[in-house]
């Protein structure tokens, strides 16, 4: 069981290390606590579906962007209101926060700027992807060991 | 010479006397024979006749003697032996036949003279039952007659016209000359003509009351024929004629306060009005007994109307007074709610005028203690500062009362801690207390509830005000305070008999006792404690202060509770004990949980909290649209997810209890589907209630779920236990906007 022990310390070290950087923030806590037994890895199904969602959305705005013609503008922002929504129903802080400062530079027509946000906006996504992956991988292997997922409050 | 058979008659057939006997009999012959043929034509004729057997045999009598005396006219010539042997047949069978008819006779005769005695007493009976007849027809008559009167009399209310009326159809009805009606002056000595049916505005023409015929008519129910010489008949001017007979008959006039159904018309203060009815002068009409019924009746009747139409009368005037009386009240009222306001418009202006200056005058000083004083400036400004306190209490006082009085104020109920009151008290008046060095001990009933419905400032200013005036009239000894849960016996020994305590489930009487051991209080002066500004004006209290509204004060307090104050002391010097009565409700259960003291989180923490609550949401984003789901079925909610709107309004029944929508994504028109739903469900409780789900925290977007029409606004991002406070809260109230 010591095995176990220091699994779920590592996670929670982990967990909170992802609050304090802000990557994460308390919606991702709340959702947490939805997890049962009727929906036990409700998390992880949301993160995943936000996953797809986000790549879909990132894509659509870089396609946007590439626009010799003119670029639609209103597309963009449609896309960034809904990634800003997805990402503060996950908790994504850091995601949601680019989105705010992408949407400052759409609302400005500003293509460069756009561009540059863009960029920042995958970055964080992809931080965010591979630490709550990481996350998930300990949850796992902490079940898989026979121990129960400790909460982090 | 041959012999004949001839009878030859004795005389000569020439004779003259033989002629005339021949002519007679001949005659007789006829008359006998012609007799039978009479009688047969009229018994014919008539209808009824007895005795045919006897009219045979007088026929044949008859008949027979006719034949003799015809057969008579042959023998006067020589006739043969035949002749007369027939002859002497018919005289035989004649003799026969006469004997047994003069026999019949003896019989026959007494029947036909008696038939002709019955006849005569049949005719008188007829002539007797005729007579009746037309008695009984009178009767009827008048019985007619007297409906008809009382119906007319009756059928008004107004005194003029019933009397008019009855003499009127008096005078009809029994034809007479003239009817008048005598009334009772006021001064009842008198007889006054007040109605007469001939003569239109008889003249005041008085005649005192106490005269023999009068008296005579007066004590007798009946109808009294009076003389015409009487002074109350002498009514018309002296004809030459002799004047009809005049009946008198009494009126029995009817007093409210007398109005006795049982004993009428036997009453004990009679006054009368008197009838006077006169027969036509020139006839020879004489009073009959129906007549004189008719008007007793009539008498009787018009009393009854008269003491209605009294009744009215008095009624209607009652009427005009208490309507009069009102208006003078409402007048009164109003002028008196007029002063009311002006009063307290006045107290509050002035008290407010007033509050100004003294806040000034209660800040400053308190701030020029925190300075650097001599002592004697120090107890200078302690002495400003105290009477300025001293006079801010009072000016509350005096607003507070006067808003009692009127009742205007009203107890701010709500759920407290008791004995946190008891021990604010106690350390409020603590400091004094070891000053003066009293001893203050407080003693609390085990089964007094911690929590109690009341009004927590006023309950706390009573019993401070009672414990302060327990210490401000103490100059050493000890205080004690005791409070518990009155029982019934010890509510009944209050000395109070207005006091009427009613126990109930949710409500207990708090009673609170505060003994102290001071000066006493002399028995005699304790009414006058909780009258307004009295002073208790015994020496070593005069420097007490006080304003002496305090006690007065917790009065209406302690009235408003629903309960009873007073204070017992055995005499001066003995010390007192004050002993206050109050209502205070129990807490229910569920409060317990909303007090301050106690913050329970609710036990259904990871349990389902909604079981089976059928929630529609509406968010195209799918990411967000799945934390809701989550969120809802992890209270138990039972979710139905939709992305569009048109999903949404296909999907939405009666059987979704609530509709989140995510009103911040542009593409989905919220406001209108809201509208569609509002028109789908037209039944209030059948619509499922509409909550926005939004980002965005600007007050328009409040105002347009508003007015669209939805029932909630939830900001998010929601937690699980907003979520769940939320949607208990929507729920109850059926309405949830989150302030913004």
């Amino acid at each position: 069981m010591d095995f176990v022990n220091q699994l779920q310390r590592k996670f929670i070290d982990y967990s909170s290390s992802l609050h304090r950087e802000g990557i994460v923030d308390d919606q991702f806590t709340q959702l947490r606590k939805l997890e049962d037994e009727n929906s036990p890895h409700f998390v992880m199904e949301v993160a995943s579906l936000f996953f797809e969602d986000c790549e879909k959305l990132i894509n659509n705005m870089a396609i946007a962007l590439e626009q010799k013609q003119g670029v639609d503008f209103k597309q963009i922002d449609e896309c960034i209101h809904q990634l800003k929504g997805s990402s503060s129903s996950i908790g994504a802080l850091r995601v949601k926060n680019a989105c705010i400062a992408f949407r400052s530079f759409s609302d400005g027509q500003n293509r460069e700027g756009c561009l540059r946000c863009l960029q920042q906006l995958s970055h964080e996504y992809s931080l965010l992807k591979n630490k709550l992956q990481t996350l998930f991988r300990l949850e796992k292997q902490i079940v898989a060991a026979g121990g129960s997922i400790p909460r982090v409050h | 010479m041959e012999s004949c058979n001839c009878i030859e008659p004795q005389w000569p057939p020439d004779d003259l006397l033989m002629k005339y006997q021949y002519i007679s009999d001949f005659f007789i012959a006829l008359a006998y024979f012609s007799i039978p043929l009479e009688l047969i034509y009229f018994v014919k004729k008539s209808a009824v006749f007895p005795y045919r057997w006897v009219l045979v045999q007088f026929g044949a009598f008859i008949v027979l003697c006719g034949a003799t005396h015809l057969i008579n006219l042959w023998t006067f010539t020589v006739h043969s032996r035949t002749v007369a042997s027939v002859m002497t047949t018919a005289k035989v069978l004649t003799a026969a036949v006469s004997c047994i008819t003069a026999l019949m006779l003896v019989h026959i005769i007494p029947d036909l003279l008696s038939v002709k005695t019955r006849e005569l007493f049949l005719k008188n009976k007829a002539a007797e039952l005729d007579r009746e007849m037309g008695l009984i027809r009178t009767q009827e008559e008048t019985g007619r007659h007297v409906r008809m009167l009382t119906h007319e009399i009756r059928s008004t209310l107004d005194r003029h016209t019933i009397l008019k009326t009855t003499l009127v159809e008096l005078g009809r009805t029994l034809a007479l000359e003239e009817c008048a009606l005598w009334m009772p002056t006021r001064t009842g000595l008198e007889l006054q003509l007040s109605y007469t049916l001939r003569q239109q505005n008889p003249v005041g023409y008085t005649v005192p009351i106490h005269h023999p015929v009068i008296n005579q008519v007066f004590s007798s129910n009946r109808a009294v024929k009076i003389s015409p010489n009487c002074p109350v008949a002498r009514l018309r001017p002296a004809g030459k004629y002799m004047p009809g007979e005049v009946v008198a008959v009494r009126v029995p006039l009817l007093h409210l306060s007398n109005f006795h159904i049982n004993d009428w018309p036997e009453l004990s203060t009679k006054i009368y009005a008197l009838m006077v009815l006169m027969l036509p002068s020139d006839s020879a009409r004489q009073w009959h007994v129906h007549e004189l019924e008719l008007v007793e009746v009539v008498a009787d009747q018009v009393a009854v109307a008269l003491s209605h139409a009294a009744i009215l009368e008095e009624s209607m005037r009652a009427r005009d007074l208490l309507m009069d009386q009102n208006v003078a009240l409402d007048l009164a009222r109003r002028e008196a709610e007029t002063a009311i306001r002006a009063r307290n418009d006045f107290l509050a202006v002035m008290n407010h005028e007033m509050r100004t200056p003294m806040h000034a005058i209660i800040a400053l000083s308190s701030l020029l203690q925190e300075t650097e004083l001599t002592p004697e400036q120090r107890l200078m400004v302690e002495t400003v500062l105290k009477s300025s306190n001293l006079l801010a209490t009072l000016i509350n006082d005096v607003l507070d009362l006067s808003r009692l009085e009127d009742g205007s104020l009203q107890l701010d109920l709500g759920t407290f801690n008791l004995y946190a009151v008891f021990r604010e008290v106690l350390n409020l008046i603590k400091p004094i207390a070891s000053v003066k060095k009293l001893h203050v001990s407080l003693n609390l009933a085990p089964d007094l509830p911690e929590y109690a419905v009341g009004d927590e400032k006023r309950l706390m200013q009573t019993i401070l005000n009672i414990v302060g005036n327990a210490v401000k009239f103490s100059k050493e000894g000890s205080i004690s305070i005791t409070a518990f849960v009155a029982k019934l016996d010890t509510l009944r020994d209050s000395k109070a008999p207005e006091f009427l305590p009613v126990l109930s489930d949710n409500h207990f009487y708090l009673r609170v006792q505060v003994k102290d051991s001071g000066s006493g209080i002399n028995p005699l002066d304790i009414p006058k404690l909780f009258t307004k500004f009295a002073q208790n004006q015994s020496t070593g209290t005069r420097n007490s202060g006080g304003s002496g509204l305090g006690l007065a004060i917790c009065k209406r307090f302690v009235n408003l509770m629903e309960g009873h104050i007073w204070i017992e002391s055995e005499g001066l010097g003995k010390g007192c004990t004050a002993i206050l009565i109050v209502k205070l409700g129990m807490p229910e259960r569920v409060n317990e949980s909303k007090l301050p003291y106690m913050p329970k989180m609710p036990t259904n923490h990871g349990q389902t909290a909604f079981p089976g609550l059928k929630v529609l949401v509406m968010d195209e984003n799918g990411v967000s649209r799945m934390v809701t789901k989550g969120l809802l079925l992890h209270l138990g909610c039972n979710v139905t997810m939709v992305g569009s709107s048109d999903e949404c309004l296909r999907l939405v029944s009666h059987e979704h209890k609530v509709v989140f929508m995510d009103i911040c994504v542009p593409g989905i028109d919220s406001y209108g589907i809201t509208i569609r739903i509002h028109e789908k469900f037209t039944k209030c409780h059948e619509r499922p209630l509409l909550v926005a789900l939004t980002g965005n925290t600007d007050k328009v977007t409040k105002e347009n779920c508003m007015r669209a029409g939805m029932d909630g606004l939830i900001l998010k991002p929601v937690s699980l236990d907003k979520m769940r406070s939320v949607l208990t809260d929507l729920l109850e109230h059926r309405v949830f906007f989150e302030a913004i």
